[in-house]
């Protein structure tokens, strides 16, 4: 069953046609991810997914929940969380007060030291830097902080905007092992990625969006293997 | 001259100065704009006050009556007991003015410069402008030009060391000291100030953590009107007479003092405004410089952002990924 889907989904900036009309879905407990070159246009379906950015035409329906026009801070609570581009975590917050932002639309949180274990358990160089300022943390623990800042409202669907962004191979692959496993332990997950040879390799299903448009979809795996994919994303 | 009364007297005026300047700064950390009419609020606190105490039928009824009381049932002094008669209701008035200024804050921050959520920053600016004259032309017609005396009590004076100090003075200082204790521990340690703290990072990323931005923005305009009454209380207690553009001078100093501390930082607007009173009554006991007070400032101002441009606890723009 599709838990998000996307119709027909039109996004301006001005008189920038940034998303001409994209369908896509993602169904429970897989993983989907959405490649494309830059400008291309993968950030802004994320953002306007979540509400973001204003939708010019076209539908976003949620558990069969029609949520176009649902205010982005009311998302967290039906179980969609973002990890945006570029992290942005809270700068001048702490570690510790990053996640406890995470756990910001619970309002009577019994589970709230749980849920901050099982991020340590993750992400154990978290706990190491409790309480250290997030701005004086690395790329990698930043990218870090941010997925534990979004797991900390125990989403149904987690949405990653290339987490892979300016981390070393090693730390790719850590941060991807990760994922899978979140998602395995029942979040389902829309992933934008650069690095498409890595996010394929993970995923179930996949699509490839270009100047606005959706221009292929497919099985992940079958996609690695699509001799146009492999000259345009691959570098093979 | 002694060095006890300077230093009271700085703080005190600090003090007001830093309240005026929170508001300015909260507003300017978590809306991104420059409330140019904050000012003008204190003005409307302090009317509030003189509608409360002289203007209401039936008030100076009520005090007599409780000062009445006071003299036969508590058998204080007739003078002792209109002074205590006032002090209550300059206090009471106080909360009722505080309650007003929210309000006002909250209804300009929706009517005015909420449907320019998004628009250039001059376009906002110029409305502020617009609502501090709208707010100070409004006071005129209803109030009259002139000058307005409002009594809020006598608190007599203590000695301290061997100084006479003026009580008022210990109060402002004093009530000042609690109330940036409490808004630091209040945007610190509860979930609603962490949520101010975040907005006025970054709105995007506080949406994705569930916080309702216009919320937030509505309480700052609430908490920063607050604190404006309360400066214009600060006002009347040092039983200055009231105009409807005595927001003005008062508005501009604070703004001085929050972008020395570092505009969008609240402790800088603490600093700045501590150290704006420290100069200005430095400068008023010192005959040759005191005319020149309010240029002082100023040129505190310009050497501090000649130095660093961000003011003193203000933030560098940190490069985003
Ligand atoms: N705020 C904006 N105003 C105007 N144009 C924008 C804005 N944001 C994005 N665009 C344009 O919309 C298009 C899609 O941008 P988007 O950020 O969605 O790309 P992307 O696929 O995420 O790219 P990248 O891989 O580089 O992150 C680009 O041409 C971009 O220049
Ligand atoms: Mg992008």
């Amino acid at each position: 069953m599709a838990l998000l889907e996307v119709k027909d989904l039109e996004v301006n900036y001005g008189v920038i046609r940034a998303l001409k009309g994209i369908n896509f879905h993602v169904n429970k407990g897989e993983i989907v991810t959405l490649i494309g070159a830059n400008g291309a246009g993968k950030t802004t379906t994320m953002q306007s997914v979540i509400g973001l950015i204003p939708i010019k035409s076209g539908h976003v329906v949620y558990n069969d929940q029609d949520i176009t026009k649902t205010p982005c801070h009311k998302l967290v609570n039906l179980g969609m969380s973002q990890v945006p581009e570029g992290r942005r975590i809270f700068q001048e917050l702490t570690v510790y007060e990053n996640l406890m932002m995470g756990a910001y639309s619970i309002k009577k949180n019994d589970t709230f030291k749980d849920d901050i274990e099982m991020v340590y358990k993750r992400f154990p160089r978290l706990e190491e830097r409790k309480s250290q300022i997030a701005s004086t943390l690395s790329g990698g623990e930043q990218q870090m902080l941010a997925m534990g800042r979004a797991l900390m409202s125990h989403p149904d669907i987690l949405l990653l905007d290339e987490p892979s962004m300016g981390l070393s191979p090693l730390l790719v692959t850590e941060i991807f092992d990760i994922i899978q496993e979140i998602n395995k332990e029942g979040t389902t997950i829309l992933l934008v990625e650069q690095n498409a040879k890595k996010a394929l390799s993970i995923a179930d299903r996949a699509y490839v969006l270009e100047t606005g448009s959706i221009v292929l979809e497919g099985d992940a795996k079958e996609m690695m293997n699509n001799d146009d994919i492999k000259k345009a994303y691959l570098g093979e | 001259m002694n060095i006890l009364d300077i230093i009271i007297n700085s703080l005190s005026t600090g003090g007001t100065y830093a309240m005026i300047a929170l508001g300015y700064t909260m507003v300017y950390g978590i809306a991104k704009m420059l409330n140019f009419a904050h000012g003008d609020i204190i003005m409307v606190g302090a009317y509030t006050m003189l509608v409360c105490i002289n203007r209401i039928p039936y008030t100076t009824k009520l005090g007599n009556m409780v000062a009445d009381m006071l003299v036969k049932q508590c058998g204080l002094e007739e003078k002792v007991a209109a002074n205590i008669t006032v002090i209550a209701f300059g206090i009471i008035s106080l909360i009722i003015a505080v309650i007003v200024c929210m309000l006002l804050g909250m209804i300009v921050e929706k009517l005015a410069y909420k449907p320019l959520r998004g628009a250039s920053p001059l376009a906002v600016l110029i409305t502020a402008i617009g609502v501090s004259y709208l707010l100070q032309s409004a006071a005129q017609i209803i109030f009259g030009p002139n000058q307005q005396n409002v009594p809020v009590g006598d608190f007599g004076k203590s000695k301290l060391f061997g100084v006479e100090i003026s009580n008022y003075l210990i109060i402002t200082l004093v009530v000042s000291v609690v109330v940036m204790v409490g808004l630091t521990l209040f945007i610190k340690l509860t979930r609603t100030g962490r949520a101010m703290v975040a907005v006025s990072e970054d709105k995007g990323a506080a949406q994705l953590m569930g916080i309702n931005v216009n919320a937030i923005i509505t309480l700052t305009f609430a908490i920063g009107s607050a604190l404006a009454a309360l400066a214009a209380y600060f006002t009347l207690i040092k039983n200055v007479g009231i105009t409807n553009n005595m927001g003005a001078m008062p508005g501009i100093k604070a703004f001085t003092a929050a972008v020395i501390g570092g505009i969008g930082s609240v402790p800088g607007a603490m600093v700045g405004g501590i150290l704006l009173g420290v100069i200005e009554t430095v400068a008023t006991k010192i005959p040759v410089i005191a005319p020149y007070k309010d240029a002082i400032s100023f040129l505190v101002l310009v050497i501090i952002l000649l130095v660093k441009p961000s003011g003193l606890l203000g933030k560098k723009r940190r490069e985003k990924v």
